[in-house]
């Protein structure tokens, strides 16, 4: 095996992110943090595909987003293809983003409405300077509508003209427009209708196949999940709680959190919803501003001792590649 | 016992610039006392717009219900005057929406938003209404109730705006409660707490339950019966049960099979509807789910397909219904 193949794509290392909180318009000083992501450390193989679920704050998409270079992380290091994104140079990001990609929820508002389909996908070919030639500009943008299942007449279209599943796959072309190697896919089928959703489910496995892709794919949505990702990883409250290869992790959860997550989505089977004991886990996610002490999750935990409340689980090692972060299973 | 809602023929139009959108077109269905049933279907399958008009709630213009009658507990809401529905919304039929922050007014305390109600439907006084207010608080699950009671809705979690919301729907003992896609807008251990909490309400003070959801996997958690919506019509109504295990329209044969079960071993591929959703401002003559449906044959194109019994109270609106019964593995 070459070095090329062995080093993973993506590592994340100790990744925090905490967004300071201020008081006061005259004498604006900080009184806290939100710690969105609060170390956090994962790789991903090339090709391989990795989950990132939790529920809303439990700092997913912050994580994409400092991956992605949208945001400046308040420590930790994230290094793409051996090379720490966060110290790169102009030159080297440009190139960077050409590598590094995504996709976005809401195909409503993260595509320009004032801008045709045409022009919305063509646009990064054109500032990246891959193709100078209208022309050819041109048939590269059609050949991607036809990639992402869209009529080449779509050109010509603007969003609002087309539905929310055809709008996804444009946003899916604008982000294969580069010729990327990875992508990050936040939520990117969880505003579409269930018809539509499997379709775009399938176009993203496709996509991966035939041109090689690794994908971040961060939703909320298990069953989905379950689905895409060779591997997944589950979040609560900026944390990695657990992590395992997909099989693994739903067919043998180990961590509180994630088996309180697995039960309490509803399966589209009455007979089997009336047979199954069903016990939604206790209370709400608590603030990031002032997490619980120890183990985030021990207010909401049924295992809980007095040793949660004060020291952090680290994520071990339990099985060949499931790692837990909870000091009561083992 | 008459049942406790029936609607009859119902149809809602919106003018759009588009053109004519009949976005509930020809709905029938019946709730019984104390049931719950599910309406589901996809954005735009009229769904929601079909339940705003039993309350009348059809901002007009653009849109207006043209024709049919909701019979509620033996009155036609339909011919009642804008004073009385008043009464009916809110006291007889309450409302939970998706998303709570914008159906709760953000410049009222939770306390006010519950004891307006008592005192506008049943005449309470303040003292009485703050009491039942604080009682109310503590029935749907809220931590100290007496000081959220002085809060504003910006100060609680989307769970718990929620759970606000079901006290004001439950607090003049409603005979039916109309929620609308409930828990989408929350995480999924809310949604199963907040699910529970109307289900166990729900069965105590015996209140009928419309909930309207494009969620599968809730509707199997806890309806009784389910119409299923596509473009403005029933196409599928039964027990959930038979929707579920012997489904006879096309379409929700092909819902079911499309979305992803953490119940059943991992496909390698997902079998999608194919297809897109329909345009409403160009539905022909024939069944609107035609183009999409793998079982279409020449006379789909030429009539629309009545929903019609297909076993003791399951109804579908297909020509191939029956043949669909016998290729069940169709669908499976």
């Amino acid at each position: 095996m070459s070095d090329a193949a062995a080093t993973p794509l993506l590592e994340v290392r100790q990744l925090a992110m905490h967004f300071p909180i201020s008081e006061g318009i005259v004498l604006n000083r900080k009184i806290g943090d939100v710690k969105a992501v609060d170390g956090v450390d994962f790789t991903i193989k090339r090709g391989e595909t990795l989950g990132l679920v939790g529920e809303s704050g439990c700092g997913k998409t912050t994580t994409g987003r400092c991956i992605l270079r949208l945001e400046r992380p308040t420590a930790g290091q994230i290094l793409f293809d051996g090379r720490d994104v966060n110290r790169m140079d102009r030159q080297e990001l440009t190139a960077l983003r050409r590598r590094m990609q995504v996709i976005f929820q809401d195909p409503y508002s993260s595509l320009n409405p004032r801008m045709k389909v045409g022009d919305i996908i063509g646009e990064p070919i054109k500032v990246h300077g891959v193709e100078r030639d209208a022309r050819r500009r041109r048939d590269r943008v059609r050949d991607l509508l036809a990639v992402c299942g869209l009529d080449p007449k779509f050109t010509d279209r603007y969003p609002h003209e087309m539905s929310g599943g055809q709008r996804q796959r444009v946003g899916i072309a604008r982000a294969l427009a580069l010729d990327p190697e990875f992508i990050v896919c936040d939520e990117a089928v969880s505003a579409l209708d269930v018809s539509i959703q499997a379709q775009v489910i399938n176009l993203l496995e496709d996509l991966r196949e035939r041109f090689g892709l690794t994908y971040l794919f961060i939703a909320h949505d298990l069953s989905v999940v379950r689905h895409l990702c060779q591997r997944v990883a589950v979040m609560y409250l900026g944390r990695i709680v657990e992590m395992a290869g997909g099989d693994e992790l739903f067919d043998n959860p180990m961590h509180p959190y994630t088996q309180a997550l697995l039960s309490a989505v509803p399966v589209p089977d009455p007979r089997i919803e009336a047979a199954r004991a069903f016990r939604p886990p206790r209370g709400e996610v608590p603030s990031p501003i002032n997490p619980p002490s120890g183990c985030v999750f021990h207010p909401r935990c049924p295992m809980a001792v007095a040793g949660c409340r004060e020291t952090r689980p680290e994520l071990r090692e339990l099985r060949p590649g499931h790692w837990v972060a909870c000091s009561e299973v083992s | 016992m008459p049942p406790l809602l029936e609607v009859r023929g119902l149809h809602t139009e919106f003018r759009t610039g588009a053109g004519l959108v009949r976005a509930v077109d020809g709905v029938s269905y019946t709730v019984e006392h104390g049931e719950t049933v599910a309406i589901v279907g996809e954005s735009g399958s009229g769904k929601s717009v079909g339940a705003l008009s039993i309350m009348r709630l059809i901002p007009n213009p653009p849109g207006r219900i043209t024709a049919g009658e909701v019979l509620f507990d033996g009155r036609d809401l339909r011919r009642l005057s804008e004073a009385q529905m008043r009464e009916v919304r809110g006291r007889d039929i309450g409302m939970v929406f998706q998303e709570p922050m914008t159906s709760l007014n953000p410049v009222l305390t939770i306390g006010r938003q519950i004891t307006e109600t008592l005192e506008q439907h049943q005449g309470a006084d303040r003292a009485q209404a703050e009491r039942r207010a604080l009682e109310l608080l503590e029935m749907v699950g809220i931590a100290d109730p007496a000081r959220r009671l002085k809060q504003y809705p910006h100060q609680l979690s989307g769970g718990m705006r929620q759970r606000v919301m079901i006290a004001v729907a439950l607090a003049c003992n409603p005979k039916l409660i109309i929620a609308d896609e409930p828990t989408t807008a929350l995480d999924v251990t809310i949604q199963a707490q907040i699910l529970e909490l109307m289900k166990t309400l729900g069965g105590r003070f015996n209140v009928a339950q419309i909930i309207i959801t494009h969620n599968l996997g809730v509707v199997a958690r806890y309806a009784s019966r389910v119409n299923v919506m596509y473009a403005g019509r029933i196409v599928e109504a039964g027990s959930a049960d038979e929707i579920y295990h012997a489904p006879r329209h096309p379409y929700t044969m092909a819902l079911l099979r499309s979305v992803p079960r953490l119940d059943q071993p991992r496909r390698a591929r997902l079998d999608p509807v194919d297809g897109q959703p329909p345009d409403l401002t160009r539905l022909d003559g024939g069944c609107s789910f035609r183009p999409r449906c793998r079982f279409a044959v020449e006379r789909c194109g030429r009539e629309q397909p009545a929903l019609e019994r297909v076993g003791s109270g399951h109804l579908a609106a297909c020509f191939r219904s029956a043949e669909l019964l016998a290729n069940q593995d169709v669908a499976a």
